[in-house]
């Protein structure tokens, strides 16, 4: 059912769009850059408790911010099929022979690959603000988590949109779903130091457990644990492939 | 040979019958019409025979495949040109050609020589590597009937292929259409408005109304439906000051009236227009004009649908909406 074509063909669409839309790229990092700096210098001198002293709070924001432009990156492309289907696209695709499950992997591939690169580009730009770069395995090592992380938040951008008709649904979703998954995580601050109410939410949001071991593997401290971190993303990771899938196959895609 | 059966087919939107209980079939090889004002339904029936719709009762299969059973199969067997616009903008039209034919797994060399047929057969060689967003209309409409069968499909839809395109182009496409249909065997359903468009092309037509076909023949016995001739009279008073002396004429089966233009269907037309100088001296009218021809399609055509204008306009609105997505994308 899975048909390796298929998926090559989208995934080699969105490598073509993708070096062809230069400002495309340079806008979606634009914004975490941004945060990057200005976080990083006016935070600079507080101090979280339960953090080592070693550990300074730029070293702790950068996985933080790599996490961050995975899920904003992610749930874009994922929400990308409104545009297609806004430009009639959708419907060329969904009449070839292509199994449903073959189109939402197609999406996530070539949705990850970009997204990856975006994120790795922030690691090394985060270089010039003073980050100090693991061993290349433990890189190396992030780049798996990252793909978990994308895959998972391309999932929720795929789902979201196969229940929006159309294009004007997208802030809302941006506004009530994307930001308070990210102001969630813990990309900026501990979770451990929010109210135990909203920490439950945070236990819910998969980008805790991706910033988390992201932090494990790029500055060595964990506050959950990567092991765990990683079971988390891989399990909620396939239940979400299985579940765009379904939303692709039931409804009707017009 | 029956490559596409159609039984009950039924879509509702909401209170809306869009299709109602449509029964028809098409045979292996046959060019298939489907004619009807503006939101008839048949976008929809072919939305529901290429799985992208689902219907609301009936069913159909294509090429032996249930189009709700078996929707995988169904769509190994078809090729589609849609009625609106479904072309990746970001793309060059020979890429769009490429990852076409790639999603149907046909080799690199295959689609080469496919690519560079077609494009041909379209006119778009020169224009093959440039961005489709600068496309003209007409060069888009010409891609998407350039990569709707290039894999070779058994059964092929075509919604109003040649719809916004010269007249020029237009006769190329029908026998582009005619080719596809010989060399390679396809059964093909197409849709459209222009009438001699179907006349030329189509072996049956269905005329469809308000989701129902209301005729179904070749266009020859469709022409035959309105029996006799069609009469233009131009008068030099008002038209309607013939009729009542003309109405009871068994031989006149349809009058309409436009001022001083007078449409009469008539059976042996020629042996009647002697009586039409008869009778409009009596009343003391000139007639200043006269001719007979046979009836066209599109006689037929507005005999059985009216000659009221759709308000839905349902291609037209689609236009209207495919513009305003350009702008946004700006
Ligand atoms: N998705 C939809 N939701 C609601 N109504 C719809 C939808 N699609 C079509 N309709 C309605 O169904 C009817 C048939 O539409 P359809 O597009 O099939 O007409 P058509 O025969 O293709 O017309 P045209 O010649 O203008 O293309 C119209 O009244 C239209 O408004
Ligand atoms: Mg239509």
């Amino acid at each position: 059912m899975i048909q390796p074509a298929a998926i090559y063909v989208l995934w080699l669409r969105e490598m073509l769009k993708f070096v062809r839309a230069k400002s495309r790229m340079i806008g979606a990092i634009a914004m975490p850059v941004f945060m990057l700096i200005f976080l990083g210098m006016g935070f600079r001198r507080v101090e979280f408790p339960g953090l080592p002293p070693e550990i300074s709070y730029l070293q702790y924001l950068v996985p933080g911010i790599v996490g961050m432009t995975l899920l904003f990156t992610g749930a874009f492309t994922g929400m990308s099929v409104l545009m297609d289907r806004q430009f009639g696209f959708l419907k060329e695709v969904m009449v070839t022979p292509a199994s449903r499950i073959s189109i939402v992997l197609g999406r996530i591939a070539g949705g990850a690959t970009t997204s990856i690169i975006q994120a790795l580009m922030m690691l090394f730009l985060s270089v010039f603000l003073g980050f100090a770069l693991p061993a290349i395995y433990l890189i190396a090592a992030s780049v798996v988590i990252m793909l978990f992380i994308s895959i998972i938040f391309i999932c929720i951008g795929l789902i979201l949109s196969s229940f929006m008709k159309d294009i004007h649904g997208f802030n809302t979703m941006t506004n009530f779903i994307i930001f308070p998954l990210f102001l969630l995580s813990g990309a900026l601050f501990p979770v451990q130091n929010l109210p135990a109410a909203v920490r439950v939410f945070a236990y819910l949001d998969p980008l805790t457990y991706g910033v988390d071991a992201l932090r494990g593997v790029l500055i060595g401290h964990a506050a959950i644990g990567v092991a765990p971190d990683v079971a988390i993303l891989f399990i909620v990771s396939t239940a979400l492939i299985g579940i765009s899938a379904w939303c692709f196959s039931g409804g009707e895609v017009l | 040979m029956h490559t596409i059966t159609l039984n009950g087919l039924t879509r509702k939107f909401g209170d809306l019958i869009a299709v109602d209980t449509v029964t028809f079939t098409v045979r292996t090889g046959e060019i298939f019409g489907l004619l009807g004002p503006n939101g008839a339904g048949k976008t929809t029936i072919i939305n529901m025979l290429t799985t992208l719709l689902a219907p609301t009762s009936g069913d159909a299969t294509i090429d032996g495949h249930d189009i709700e059973g078996d929707p995988e199969g169904v769509r190994r067997s078809i090729g589609i040109i849609f009625q609106d616009p479904s072309l990746d903008i970001g793309l060059t039209g020979r890429e769009n050609l490429d990852f076409h034919a790639m999603m149907y797994g046909i080799g690199a060399a295959e689609r080469k020589k496919r690519i560079a047929e077609v494009l041909d057969v379209v006119g778009l060689t020169g224009k093959a590597d440039v961005l489709v967003e600068n496309y003209s209309g007409g060069m888009k409409r010409r891609l998407e009937i350039a990569r709707g069968p290039i894999h070779r499909p058994k059964v092929l839809f075509l919604d109003e292929p040649t719809l916004g395109l010269d007249a020029q182009t237009r006769r190329k496409i029908w026998n582009h259409i005619r080719d596809l249909n010989t060399k390679y065997a396809m059964t093909i359903i197409l849709t459209t408005h222009y009438m001699e468009e179907a006349d030329y092309l189509c072996n049956r037509i269905a005329i469809i109304d308000h989701g129902r076909i209301i005729a179904l023949d070749t266009p020859a016995g469709l022409k035959r439906l309105l029996q006799g001739d069609i009469i233009t009279l131009g008068t030099g008073g008002p038209a309607e000051s013939l009729v009542p002396a003309l109405q009871d004429r068994p031989w006149i089966r349809e009058i309409n009236c436009d001022n001083s233009i007078m449409t009469i269907t008539a059976t042996e037309g020629e042996s009647r227009i002697p009586d039409f100088f008869t009778v409009a001296q009596g009343l003391g009218i000139s007639i200043v004009s006269v001719s007979i021809r046979q009836p066209s399609l599109e006689d037929v055509f507005i005999h059985l649908t009216g000659s009221s204008i759709r308000e839905e306009a349902g291609s037209r609105l689609g236009h209207v909406h495919s513009g305003m997505r350009r702008r946004m994308m700006r």
